[in-house]
């Protein structure tokens, strides 16, 4: 199946997506690699609040290279998700509603995806320069001393992507292999 | 003697990091049109016609064809009668990256300690290897590497009984391992022999010749052809998410190596495989 939608995404959309589909996402979305997501973690464990509130909202994992004059980004594909897992489960627990990166995830992130009706999409690894063509603004929203690796709030705009692990645990790249 | 000043090989350097992280070389460009002529598998064509409309806009808009534009590896082959002048070689190639990843907006990917974990902001160091050939000439070879496929790659070191099934099965356990994680389709850089580190370094430098070229070993280019068949019923496809192009070469280097031994390397890439040379 084929859908545009809106982000940040309700639950109810996301129930509706299953392993498969094309989905083109509208709206804000939020970056976050590993050196957020370490800084996030450590927030939470001195009991602080996050510096972006997830609740419903979608986390790409990606850290663009430099905009040229005029571009509000650079190239700007996923990066690798399963390096986030360590740290997924808990952001899930919490409220984030989807998340966008590439390659396998951990079966404790698969838990926590069908325990909160998340949603794991991937888009094309490599194509960044692609991609960037979605992406009408970007702003950096934290953590701006990380460079790459900051926190930005991006308006896309029909950003392709794949459901690869859908709200009941169904994994597409286990299907293929 | 010839005298060569730093500075032309930092100027070259810069400009080298430019250009590969923008066009990718005439032999992977081939390799990726010629998937998509051969991919059968509807979803596998679809993707690989994105990875051939992302080279246009990267080259068009210099944009880099990926974000990751990776650590830089450089391979310096310096021929002996040259004599560097003007400064110390290391510096001047880090100063080359540094130049080239500002000035063409590439990203930073370096840290400058792997557990303190602080971006350098430059992209500096990158990893250099030296070689001193004969001839007063200095070929430098540029082969950025992003950490998708990176994360991926494994050394293993055989035993002399597990011969060439082991070699093969180590290789497709790797691609297998790595499955949608390396951006496939990828291309495989295996070492085999030498030592720990020299198989290591083999599979790296496998990764820099062209796609399409084969070993001028007759049962190392047999095994070349093998392992990227079998590579392909694999079922990973473009972007992992199925189909018959899982790899678009396999390049395999040889060195002697122990009575005890069989080291086996396998250097993983994802199809961004950038590499560039020049001599100077």
């Amino acid at each position: 199946m084929e859908y545009h939608i809106e982000a940040p995404i309700s639950k109810d959309v996301l129930s509706k997506l299953r392993t498969g589909d094309n989905v083109y996402i509208t709206g804000t979305i939020y970056t976050a690699r590993d050196a957020a997501h370490k800084r996030m973690d450590e927030t939470l464990n001195k009991g602080d609040e996050l510096p972006v509130d997830l609740k419903g909202n979608v986390i790409y994992y990606m850290g663009p290279s430099p905009a040229r004059e005029g571009k509000p980004i650079g190239s700007a594909g996923p990066t690798t998700a399963s390096r986030m897992d360590k740290y997924t489960p808990r952001l899930l627990d919490l409220g984030l509603g989807a998340m966008i990166g590439k390659g396998k995830r951990s079966p404790e992130v698969h838990d926590a995806i069908v325990r909160n009706g998340s949603v794991y999409f991937a888009a094309i690894g490599g194509a960044g320069a692609l991609l960037s063509k979605c992406i009408k603004e970007s702003e950096v929203v934290a953590y701006d001393d990380l460079g790459t690796e900051a926190i930005r709030k991006l308006r896309v705009e029909d950003f392709p992507v794949f459901v690869v692990i859908d709200s009941t645990g169904d994994d597409l790249y286990l299907k293929n292999n | 003697m010839r005298e060569i000043d730093v500075s032309v090989i930092t100027d070259n350097v810069a400009e080298m990091c430019i250009s590969v992280n923008h066009f990718l070389s005439d032999d992977m460009k081939c390799a990726i049109e010629k998937s998509y002529d051969n991919e059968k598998n509807e979803l596998g064509k679809v993707i690989l016609e994105k990875l051939k409309d992302n080279l246009q806009i990267a080259g068009e808009e210099m944009i880099p064809i990926c974000q990751d534009t990776g650590m830089a590896v450089i391979i310096m082959k310096v021929g002996q009668d040259v004599h560097f002048t003007g400064g110390n070689i290391e510096d001047a190639i880090n100063e080359g990256v540094r130049k080239g990843y500002t000035e063409g907006f590439l990203r930073k990917s370096v840290v400058d300690d792997p557990l303190i974990r602080n971006n350098t902001k430059d992209n500096t160091p990158a990893v250099i290897h030296y070689f001193i050939v004969p001839g007063d000439k200095v070929e430098i070879t540029l082969a950025p590497k992003g950490f998708g496929s990176e994360n991926m790659s494994k050394l293993y070191m055989l035993k002399p009984a597990d011969g060439i099934e082991g070699v093969k099965n180590a290789v497709l356990q790797a691609v297998k391992d790595a499955g949608p994680n390396a951006c496939p389709p990828m291309v495989l850089g295996v070492g085999i022999g030498g030592t720990f580190e020299k198989a290591a370094l083999l599979s790296k430098m496998a990764l820099t010749r062209e796609v399409g070229s084969h070993s001028e070993l007759p049962h190392i280019k047999e095994l070349e052809e093998e392992l990227l068949e079998k590579i392909n019923e694999l079922n990973i496809g473009p972007a992992g998410l199925g189909g018959s192009t899982t790899a678009m070469g396999v390049n395999i280097e040889t060195y002697a190596t122990h009575i005890a031994g069989l080291p086996v390397a396998v250097n993983i890439c994802c199809h961004v495989n950038r590499h560039i040379k020049k001599v100077i």
